[in-house]
């Protein structure tokens, strides 16, 4: 498919553009932010002759726009630089952290795809049903409330008083992998009750959409059972928004969830990006921020692919 | 007269038991020898055995403070997690005791000259850093060379400002010589930032290695998230540092760390939240415990700024607050009310003859009308990061002074960039002081004249002439004179309200023991919990 790979060239050249402009936008909202770096770390204690030292030991008493063209040549160069809080290699610091992130985010996933999909095809089959009244009820209503709220409900359920899950993610390098999957299973049930309404509805929606169509009733009046109608002959045309909105969920489980992390003391990329933010520390914001928009640009991108693979037509806009 | 000399007796026998020195049966002879009966020696003997500090164990500890930004590099410590884990990788030339003494640290002990401007420190011997190299004068003064001269960005700049010179006598001698007299200087070197650190040889000190001769060797050492040490074997310090292992564990959500605590996820947990410490007190296993120290919250205002430039106005606004009322709804009851000045019942020259200044309409209103006022305007900056319920504070105030004819106008500040854009700038403001051990410290940081953060621009002749004098003054019973009546002057004179100290409160698992009197210099037994305590 030549033309797919042309859509796939052109769309990451739009990509990089994207992230050079967030990156500017990014680089003047945290220098419109009152304070610098020096003010925040020194804090009460500040006094103009030590902020001003160190403003000079890390460049901060350059004009911004010296500073923003330094970095992006840096970054041209595959170089992040390094925190002006910690003088840490960002790349470093970014690496535990956003595969810490990533795990989570996969746990999450692995809990949440197959189980939206699955209530949602069952919702479709038995549609109007009680069943189907009580998934939509229960999975919109964990979607409407707050993250942290039912982060909360669930802690002292399963955590305080039934003690079967820690109460926080305490995870680290030295632990095992079902040990790790055990301690990030709190947050990984909270971001699925989060989300799994979205794509289970999704799912529901787009398979119902589908049933009125003359090939589902040329189907049912062969003579096919309900679920091989749905799985065998709806399911497959129904792919390409599922997959949308699947894909779109997993960039939610890797960007936003800043609060269950701080919840669960998961040491995950959004708690670096609140505590860089707070500090003025740049670099790290930007840096963060580039991962996040890649994200999301390379996930949206994924969904196309996937989507124009499942659908060819989609290449073809009439 | 018998029965205090037996108490003495009593108290000797029990430092004697918890120091394993004699035995139970040698114990309760003494004790019923004392008029004891012998049940009561008995649970006597085995409290003080439990309360012996053992060895062992992983101590887990969840602070409220740390963040991804910090380094080990004493000079920009910006919070209580990271001085806490300072505290046990590093020491210091003196230490801020658990009752609130100074005791030697590093050094074994000081001489001043007598006009108290030549101070000479003699080093600990045979004292060694982590790497094995033993710590000698050279160390010393690199590492306080460190915060100090043009190029230094530390927050201890201003306070050793007053050295002239800073030289070796020997390997084991440290001596100052400092351009004013200064009585309290050894506890200037307690302070958090003066951490003792290897020398490069090269004037500058290494301090990404976090080596250093404390309790604790670094493991891992993840800012904001999590670290790990492990014992000393080779501390100098007998009975301290019992911990075999401690990790360290940022939680900044209070939830999560009461969470933590209450299912064993952790040993201890500092900043309980108040509103529902009372829920936390009840659960089984929990202990709750605080410590009223020299925290404290301030509302200065510019004394050179029209209206409060005219001290009735300051009076009027000082009478105008009901203190009780803030330290039942803002505190919930933890803590003290404040009296005007900064010294706390925690230091050593507190005046306690001072009246309490009161929730008082009338002086009020007199006050106003001696100002030539029949009402008054102003505004009042705050933010939740002067200190946690500034905002709802302030509101109180507004609501409490509104009474006296005072209106007060909050003006919500944003959190961010707080102590750059809003304290010592705007004219009246809400702020928190950690507070110091001496009130030489504290009068010269907050109130002395020129100082930088002088934050109600005070500038009292008699308070600055005694501020000099007391400073230099070796003769204890003088020097309380000296600094209760500049207490009387801040009291009466000043521009700051003092509205609180707030409590420090924490909470533990019940396996863990601490001495009977915990420091109050800082929270979590002076920020030294994992070098001061054990499981009993």
């Amino acid at each position: 498919m030549p033309q797919l790979g042309r859509m796939v060239a052109q769309r990451l050249a739009l990509g990089l553009l994207t992230l050079f402009i967030v990156s500017l936008i990014i680089f003047l909202c945290v220098e419109l932010l009152p304070g610098n770096l020096a003010e925040a770390i020194l804090g009460q204690a500040a006094t103009p002759e030590t902020v001003a030292a160190f403003n000079r030991e890390l460049g901060l008493d350059l004009p911004p726009h010296e500073r923003y063209i330094a970095w992006l040549i840096n970054i041209m160069q595959g170089d992040f630089g390094r925190s002006l809080a910690s003088q840490r290699e960002i790349s470093e610091l970014l690496g535990s952290r956003l595969q810490n992130t990533l795990f989570l985010a996969a746990v999450a996933a692995a809990i949440a795809v197959p189980l939206a999909v699955s209530l949602g095809i069952l919702a479709a089959l038995y549609r109007e049903s009680i069943f189907d009244r009580a998934v939509n009820a229960v999975t919109l209503t964990s979607i409407s409330v707050p993250e942290f709220f039912v982060a909360y409900i669930l802690i002292i359920v399963l955590s305080v008083n039934l003690g079967w899950f820690p109460s926080i993610s305490n995870i680290n390098d030295g632990l095992s992998f079902w040990e790790k999957v055990y301690r990030t299973a709190l947050p990984a049930f909270t971001l699925t009750l989060v989300c799994v309404a979205h794509m289970m509805r999704m799912t529901r929606a787009a398979i119902i959409n589908l049933l009125a169509s003359p090939y589902i009733e040329m189907a049912r009046l062969k003579g096919l059972r309900p679920g091989r109608i749905i799985l065998k002959h709806a399911l497959p045309n129904a792919l390409a928004p599922i997959i949308n909105v699947v894909v779109l969920n997993l960039a939610y489980l890797i960007v936003g969830v800043v609060l269950v992390e701080v919840v669960f003391v998961y040491p995950g990329m959004g708690q670096l990006l609140v505590d860089s933010v707070a500090k003025r520390d740049i670099p790290v914001v930007q840096a963060c921020s580039l991962v996040f928009a890649a994200t999301y640009i390379l996930l949206n991108l994924l969904a196309d692919v996937l989507s124009i693979m499942s659908n060819p037509r989609l290449l073809h806009p009439r | 007269m018998g029965g205090n000399g037996n108490m003495k007796r009593i108290d000797q026998l029990q430092q004697l038991a918890q120091n394993s020195k004699i035995s139970r049966r040698h114990f309760m002879s003494q004790a019923t020898a004392m008029g004891i009966t012998a049940a009561a020696a008995s649970t006597m003997w085995s409290r003080t055995v439990k309360a012996a500090p053992k060895r062992g164990g992983k101590m887990r500890f969840g602070s409220g403070h740390g963040s991804t930004t910090d380094t080990l590099d004493p000079a920009t410590y910006a919070n209580g997690g990271i001085i806490h884990q300072g505290y046990g990788m590093r020491n210091h030339l003196s230490e801020v005791d658990n009752d609130g003494t100074l005791v030697p640290e590093l050094a074994e002990g000081w001489e001043a000259s007598d006009d108290a401007t030549e101070w000479v420190f003699k080093l600990r011997k045979g004292v060694e850093f982590h790497n094995g190299k033993t710590m000698d004068a050279t160390d010393v003064i690199d590492s306080l060379n460190h915060h100090r001269g043009k190029e230094s960005k530390s927050a201890a700049k201003p306070l050793l400002a007053p050295i002239n010179e800073l030289k070796a006598d020997g390997k084991d001698k440290v001596v100052f010589k400092l351009a004013g007299g200064s009585a309290d200087f050894p506890y200037t070197v307690s302070d958090y930032h003066l951490a003792i650190m290897p020398s490069m040889g090269d004037g500058k000190v290494d301090w990404r290695s976090g080596i250093g001769t404390g309790a604790y060797i670094k493991d891992k050492f993840e800012p904001g998230v999590r670290s790990t040490f492990k014992r000393n074997p080779n501390y100098f310090k007998s009975g301290r540092g019992h911990f075999d292992e401690v990790e360290f564990l940022t939680i900044g959500d209070v939830v999560a760390r009461t969470n933590a605590l209450s299912t064993g996820e952790i040993d201890a947990m500092n900043r309980c939240d108040l509103k529902t410490v009372h829920l936390l007190k009840r659960r089984k296993g929990v202990r709750v415990e605080e410590v009223t120290g020299t925290l404290h919250y301030t509302i200065p205002m510019h004394t050179d700024v029209a209206p409060f430039d005219n001290n009735d106005v300051r009076l009027a606004l000082k009478y105008s607050l009901d203190r009780e009322v803030l330290l039942k709804t803002i505190l919930r009851g933890h803590g003290v009310i404040g009296n005007d000045h900064p010294i706390s019942t925690a230091n050593r020259y507190h005046n306690s003859e001072l009246p309490q200044r009161k929730y008082d309409l009338d002086k009020a209103k007199f006050h106003l009308k001696k100002a030539g006022l029949t009402a008054l305007t102003v505004d009042l900056s705050a933010a939740d990061a002067a200190f946690v319920g500034a905002v709802d504070a302030a509101v109180l105030y507004k609501e409490q002074a509104a009474k006296a004819g005072i209106n007060i106008n909050v003006v919500r500040e944003p959190n961010d960039g707080y102590w750059s854009n809003v304290w010592l700038k705007k004219p009246w403001c809400m702020v928190y002081w950690g507070g110091r051990p001496t009130e030489d410290m504290m009068f010269s940081q907050s109130l002395a004249q020129g100082a930088d953060w002088n934050e109600s621009h005070f500038s009292n002749k008699r308070f600055n002439e005694l501020l000099v004098q007391a400073r230099a003054e070796l003769d204890e019973a003088k020097r309380r004179g000296m600094y209760e009546e500049m207490q009387v002057i801040v009291n009466r004179d000043g521009g700051t309200v003092v509205p609180l100290f707030a409590n420090y409160v924490f909470a533990m698992s019940d396996k863990i023991q601490h001495d009977a009197k915990m420091a109050g210099n800082w929270d979590m037994d002076g920020d030294k919990a994992i070098e001061r305590w054990w499981f009993g």
